[in-house]
């Protein structure tokens, strides 16, 4: 029975640690400026938890084995602890847990505490049940505000935007796919109109949620083109499973050629 | 030290006829064993449901026959529908969370053992805590009437985040008349486990018999203790939220739902409440949850492991500190499921580190563990073998939450697959295994026979875990017709197994027993047996 239990133990560690080392599920491709850090400390996580993973269930199994009562009237070892022992790792794992803490903080910061620069691009995006609209300002660079009671889907006024009498709404573009341009800064400003969704962009390493009643800013700089899936990531109810779009990440001047064409279709 | 002697108390009669013994007993024993079935039965049908989540996700076509008489709408024809798969989800978390992890290793197993360990008669209100298992069981029967509402059960998940869960049927199906009653359900539940709670930290601080100190106590009566604590503290804020998204649901109010919903071209009449307060509330009980699922279990194994070792728990006095650690750094993570709600992003930082602070005690209990068995003399029961595969479970599922509190890394897995297998992990399999654990261990002291070993079961149950239904079978044919076990056939220390197997109505037969050891003292060098009882007055020398 030891060692059986010693045998299960020990695979159930070597196939873990397998999966991981060969990759066999792996994070997808990266597309963002601030990515590589988040995918860093991943590994690195993966590094120290996998140490420790290592040696609990190897240890695991092997005082299973070792210490099995074997029928020789051994008698076990009286001891109620050790008091220096369970100091040091209890210092160990404090160091470790709040060390790897302090490393991620900087990415937060970048992500969350700094706002985008203000040449950014910025576009509004909307959750509603179960589809995503975005908001371009157009040349004005201006968003023009929101009346609720135009909110209409049949007549594909999703934003409640009055073109006639807010100058700002004039030529603000709406669009059904998320384009931006490669290499420069972005900032999404995520509104949800019934209930709560997520923007989530694995490729760009970004999810955050859409809660109504709160505009939520995002903001990133895309270094791939390609087309990326947007997923609602939050439960929102019976077709939250086909809520999703696309993020087109084009050159600048397809970009602009994209808006133009959009901008007609209005 | 004057020499202590067993003190004649009053006697109680057991209770005659039926009703009075088996459906409403006041007999902590009766009662424990009412929890545990319970559980048993939400178990079933908790199971039940992700297969039938797993059948949806891989079949989406399959008809299962019968399904369509449960649900004519969720389930047309046999074939469940994409929003079913919703209601199936929500139920599956509210079931397994609620009504078996909160219930079976607390309630049930806390119920049965805490006033045996400690040498008390019954818990401290015998009447409350009568009330506190029908007012659970209503809790269950009215979550259960959810599938038989024409619109089916909720789909919100068992988080119910508002607005989807506040704004009634215009948000979908089940969010009418399926969600009030989940709402209410869970209130009732939150009731039942406070009145539990109170029971369980009256009983440990005024019931425990004489000689038993604190410091003396099993760590399972400490793991209950601290528990009922988080369960004081986290079910009443539950409680409050639930009855908040009751009044916005149907009274009009708005403490989750803001202003400006359009829902499907239509305003919904509502001003002024944040979604994000109802996750809040929700979590500063959730997260405590997941300890009240899996404290239980913690105990349990240290106390097994080191019957089986036949050796001293490593470190004790550090193993009930890491409890109370545990408990109370609970209280102060709950952010860590929010770093992507929307909430302001420093105060991410924050709850990062109390998260990443709550590793600690985590990480001393699974070395003083390993720590337990190293030098030891192991017998593989069951019990044994399940506390093993707690230990390897829960390092896994630990290790995996390191990842999750951290916020940077978490705005990736969030809401994935990772976090559905790091919590099932802890809470789903580490805690069942805690409760399998128990039962294997317990279980000849609560029924007479012995659970005999099926070595392909455990060793499947081990890798699989799949092998509930021998399980089941195995617990009714060993209650009827099982061998019978000896009053301590584990040669184990605490003073549930001093009593008959399956103890007398009053447990000690009219006396207080009294205590003059901690509960691990195996191996004592010197000693004639290679342990010593609680209530054995031999002086232990060696140290």
């Amino acid at each position: 029975m030891a060692l059986a239990i010693a045998v299960v133990v020990a695979l159930i560690t070597v196939i873990s640690v397998a999966i991981v080392v060969l990759k066999v599920w792996w994070m997808p491709l990266d597309i963002s400026t601030h990515g590589p850090a988040i995918d860093h400390q991943m590994n690195l996580t993966l590094i120290f938890t996998g140490i420790i993973f290592i040696l609990a269930q190897l240890g695991l199994a092997w005082f299973v084995w070792k210490y099995r009562d074997r029928g020789d009237g051994r008698k076990a070892i009286y001891s109620h602890g050790h008091g220096m022992l369970e100091a040091t790792w209890t210092a160990m794992a404090a160091v470790l847990f709040i060390g790897l803490n302090l490393m991620g903080y900087r990415m937060w910061a970048e992500m969350y505490f700094r706002g985008a620069p203000p040449d950014a691009l910025r576009v509004q995006v909307l959750g509603q049940q179960f589809a995503w609209y975005f908001r371009y300002p157009g040349p004005d660079g201006q968003f023009g505000p929101t009346h609720v009671e135009k909110v209409n889907d049949a007549s594909g006024n999703f934003y409640g935007i009055d073109r006639e009498r807010d100058p700002g709404s004039k030529d603000d573009i709406v669009t059904a796919t998320l384009a931006v341009p490669v290499n420069r800064p972005v900032e999404l400003v995520l509104l949800a109109k019934d209930v709560t969704h997520d923007f989530y962009v694995r490729e760009l390493r970004i999810q955050q949620d859409m809660v109504p009643g709160m505009q939520i800013p995002v903001h990133f700089t895309a270094t791939k083109t390609g087309r990326f899936e947007i997923a609602c990531n939050q439960l929102c109810g019976l077709g939250h499973y086909k809520m999703r779009a696309f993020l087109e990440v084009m050159s600048e001047e397809d970009f602009q050629k994209w808006l133009q064409n959009m901008a007609a279709q209005q | 030290m004057a020499e202590l002697h067993a003190e004649a108390v009053h006697r109680h009669e057991a209770p005659k006829g039926f009703i009075w013994k088996y459906v409403f007993s006041l007999d902590h024993k009766v009662i424990g064993k009412q929890y545990y079935f319970l559980a048993l039965l939400a178990v079933v049908v908790g199971m039940v449901l992700s297969w039938l989540i797993r059948v949806r996700m891989v079949w989406p076509s399959a008809r299962i026959p019968g399904l369509d008489k449960l649900s004519p709408v969720g389930a047309p024809g046999g074939v469940m529908t994409p929003e079913y798969y919703l209601s199936l989800l929500t139920l599956h978390g509210t079931l397994m969370i609620f009504f078996v992890l909160t219930t079976a290793p607390q309630s049930g197993f806390g119920n049965y053992f805490l006033p045996l360990q400690i040498g008390a008669e019954d818990m401290a209100f015998p009447r409350l805590n009568m009330l506190s298992f029908w007012t659970t069981f209503v809790g269950l029967a009215v979550l259960l009437s959810t599938f038989f509402v024409t619109d089916g059960p909720p789909i919100s998940g068992w988080t119910a985040y508002p607005p989807l869960s506040a704004v009634g049927s215009a948000a979908g199906p089940g969010e009418g008349l399926g969600q009030d009653l989940w709402v209410i359900s869970i209130a009732i539940f939150c009731i039942g486990a406070l009145l539990g709670a109170l029971n369980f930290i009256a009983t440990t601080l005024d019931l425990r018999t004489r000689g038993m100190k604190l410091m003396r106590m099993p760590l399972t009566c400490w793991a209950w203790f601290v528990t009922a604590v988080l369960g004081l503290l986290s079910f009443a804020v539950l409680f409050g939220a639930c009855v908040l998204l009751l009044l916005d649901r149907v009274g009009g109010t708005s403490f989750f739902t803001p202003g400006g919903l359009i829902v499907s071209d239509k305003i919904i009449p509502h001003t002024g409440g944040s979604p994000l307060l109802w996750q809040h509330l929700f979590w500063f009980f959730g997260h405590p949850e997941v300890y009240i699922a899996i404290l239980p279990g913690m105990g349990i194994t240290s106390h097994i492991l080191s019957c089986f070792s036949r050796k001293p728990i490593f470190g004790y006095k550090v193993m009930a500190a890491s409890l109370m650690t545990i408990g109370f750094l609970s209280f102060t993570v709950w952010g860590h499921h929010m770093f992507v709600s929307g909430m302001s992003p420093y105060s991410g930082f924050t709850f990062s580190i109390f998260t990443m602070a709550i590793g600690v005690p985590s990480a001393i209990k699974t070395f003083n563990w390993l720590g337990t068995l190293w030098g030891g003399k192991l017998r593989f029961t069951s019990a044994m073998l399940f506390s093993i595969g707690f230990v390897s479970l829960f390092v896994t599922g630990g290790l995996s939450g390191i990842f999750l509190a951290q916020p940077a890394v978490d705005s990736y897995l969030h809401a994935t697959y990772f976090v559905v297998g790091h919590f099932h992990m802890v809470m789903g399999v580490a805690a069942i295994f805690g409760m399998f654990a128990g039962t294997y261990f317990w279980f000849p002291k609560i029924l007479k026979p012995l659970i005999p070993v099926h070595e392909f079961m455990t060793i499947s149950a081990l890798i699989t875990g799949a092998a509930q239904f021998i399980f089941l079978f195995n617990l009714f044919w060993s209650m009827f017709k099982g061998e019978k076990a000896s009053t301590n056939p584990w040669e184990a220390t605490s003073l549930e197994w001093t009593v008959p197997s399956p103890p007398p109505f009053d447990n000690f037969g009219g006396k207080h027993p009294v205590v003059y050891h901690g509960a691990y003292e195996y191996g004592v060098p010197g000693a004639e047996k290679d342990y010593i009882m609680q209530d054995s007055p031999v002086k232990i020398t060696a140290s």
